[in-house]
């Protein structure tokens, strides 16, 4: 069984920023407060749309991406619902310290869009490639940290963002690459909940941002050998959807957890700290294990990193020989 | 400071005269309202002379005075540096070389109308919704982000913004010069594209007069480089290096007495 918004071809292709700059056009023509903020960051194409459209909301602060994360809060003081647009890694690394204490802790109403997240773009370099940004942010009280894993919950994610009052921070893949869309234009999302997208009570593969494509091949082809491998996409990194997790765990009894960042502190950890905690269950994590990320091809990089489908294929197969009932 | 025991003397009682000039006299607010989204904002970034603000919002009835009498204590509004929880405050305080970019940011926005070109306009005279003003330490100015802040202000001509450099000449472990020399503040707003003054801060009817003049200035940014004394009003502490004191029943009678004279 699978969720009824999940497309029954995966042939159309497109990237998420373009996707969420058009949400946010949208979301401007009708909320005057919505302001788009960027560290000399392209816009992209869409994103010139809107500043076209709204000259007077888009402002960019110049290469200060410090500086970029405080005047969003100031913005926000001023009545403004700003989204900020800048390196994953940068607005982690430079304003760490911005982030925590004029976002988080004032609880500002301010949108942070981690844009070229993950190591598979390859992008232009190992400093460029955010690894640490589930685990750097999970650690902040207060914000909310969400994942889309293609342009339709990516334009969801943005109307959510800018309808819940108070900090989030939205990740996203490469500004450039397109990815197949995975989801039905009628899809809802819903901040805190995973989605269910195939059924299954052998195991289950939860899995956030891009791989979650990569992450449903392996389910239908499990599903041929007689495999039940339920597929969880966990949209929202925190407030982790706990009850989906458990269910997860009791249902299927093993866990392969799948994200393009460092499984420490990561998708992976959270799960791994829940189900210990809750049910302890076999949990293997597919990740970045601990290294930096490098320039590349994605292809390359995924099976260097080791993100492939056969990786995340025998992950499950060891995580269903560990579980208690064999 | 009797309930904690202990206080930012000195970089409260330095910048008592142009904080009570600003909450007393140039500034735009309602302590009935301090949510009214018109009112001017005065953003505190050298968020450790909480003690002096604090006074200032239980005199202008922002809080009520016995309240001041929780200062530090557990669960209290009113945090050993500045804190949005409080009513008046917009900015929490304690990091420092982040309030003049929050300044920038609410600065901006008061500008910002709907579908127009008035932000980066040059013809936009004073349209501005309200103005805004920003504390900073002298010694605070040798965090990085306050001259990325200072850049984007001029670039982006916030004439409704106000800096105002409590320069005190001491940080929090010696004096500046001898920390990170970062010679003059003022030359460096200049050349930043701020237009400046130095004044001394100490001085209400100059501080008054210094606060009126911002206010004509056009598409510019303004820093006023106030030159003051460490522990002004503490005969014993001033212009000693009274960052965080002790607070004995011997100093605060040393120091009733003089606000007394």
């Amino acid at each position: 069984m699978k969720s009824r918004y999940l497309r029954e071809a995966r042939d159309i292709f497109e990237n998420l920023y373009s996707a969420h700059n058009r949400a946010l056009v949208e979301l401007a023509t009708k909320n005057e407060k919505i302001v788009s903020c960027y560290a000399d960051f392209p816009p992209g194409e869409v994103g010139e749309v809107f500043q076209k459209q709204f000259p007077d909301r888009i402002i960019d602060v110049g290469i200060a991406e410090g500086h970029l994360i405080t005047c969003a809060a100031g913005l926000s003081d001023a009545g403004f619902i700003p989204f900020t647009h800048c390196h994953a890694l940068f607005v982690l690394g430079r304003a760490y310290n911005q982030i925590r204490h004029n976002v988080a802790y004032d609880h500002r109403n301010v949108k942070i869009v981690l844009c070229n997240s993950g190591v598979i773009w390859g992008g232009i370099g190992p400093s460029h490639l955010a690894i640490e940004d589930f685990a750097a942010l999970r650690a902040i009280p207060n914000l909310v940290i969400l994942s889309p894993s293609d342009a339709v919950s990516a334009e969801k994610a943005t109307s959510a963002a800018a309808d819940f009052v108070g900090p989030v921070v939205m990740r996203l893949p490469s500004v450039a690459a397109i990815y197949p869309t995975l989801y039905t234009n009628d899809f809802r999302f819903e901040i805190g909940k995973a989605v269910t997208l195939r059924d299954g009570n052998d195991a289950t593969i939860i899995a956030t941002g891009i791989l979650v494509n990569d992450v449903l091949q392996v389910s239908e082809r499990l599903e041929k050998t007689g495999i039940g491998a339920r597929v969880l996409d966990v949209q929202t990194i925190k407030p982790l959807d706990e009850e989906a997790i458990l269910s997860a765990a009791k249902e299927t009894g093993a866990i392969v957890t799948v994200e393009d960042a460092n499984i420490l502190g990561g998708l992976g950890g959270a799960v791994a700290e829940l189900v210990t905690e809750r049910d302890p269950v076999p949990v293997k994590r597919i990740g970045v294990r601990d290294q930096f990320g490098e320039s590349g091809t994605s292809e390359e990089i995924k099976e260097c990193y080791g993100l492939t489908s056969p990786v995340i294929e025998e992950a499950v197969k060891e995580v269903m020989r560990l579980k208690r009932r064999y | 400071m009797r309930e904690m025991g202990a206080g930012w003397l000195g970089g409260s009682f330095s910048s008592a005269d142009f904080i009570a000039a600003l909450f007393f006299y140039r500034m735009k607010h309602d302590p009935k309202d301090p949510l009214w989204s018109e009112r001017d904002r005065l953003i505190i970034s050298k968020g450790h002379s909480c003690e002096i603000f604090y006074a200032a919002l239980a005199e202008a009835g922002y809080i009520v005075k016995e309240e001041l009498k929780t200062y530090s204590h557990l669960g209290s509004r009113l945090q050993i540096h500045v804190d949005c929880r409080t009513p008046g405050i917009d900015c929490s305080g304690g990091s420092l070389g982040l309030g003049l970019s929050f300044a920038v940011g609410a600065a901006m926005g008061a500008y910002i109308l709907p579908n127009e070109k008035n932000l980066m306009a040059t013809d936009r005279g004073q349209r501005a919704r309200f103005r805004v003003y920003c504390v900073l330490g002298d010694g605070e100015c040798n965090e990085g982000q306050v001259w990325e802040a200072a850049a984007n202000a001029s670039h982006y001509k916030l004439d409704n913004l106000t800096a105002l450099i409590d320069s005190n000449k001491f940080q929090s472990t010696g004096p500046v010069e001898k920390k990170m020399d970062m010679l003059s503040l003022a030359e460096k707003f200049n050349a930043f594209g701020w237009e400046i003054k130095e004044i001394d801060g100490n001085d209400m009817r100059v501080v008054v007069d210094t606060l009126d003049w911002a206010i004509t200035v056009r598409e510019r940014p303004q820093a006023i480089i106030a030159h003051t004394i460490k522990g002004k009003g503490f005969p014993s502490l001033e212009n000693t290096n009274c960052h965080f004191v002790k607070m004995t029943e011997e100093l605060l009678k040393i120091g009733l007495d003089a606000l007394a004279d």
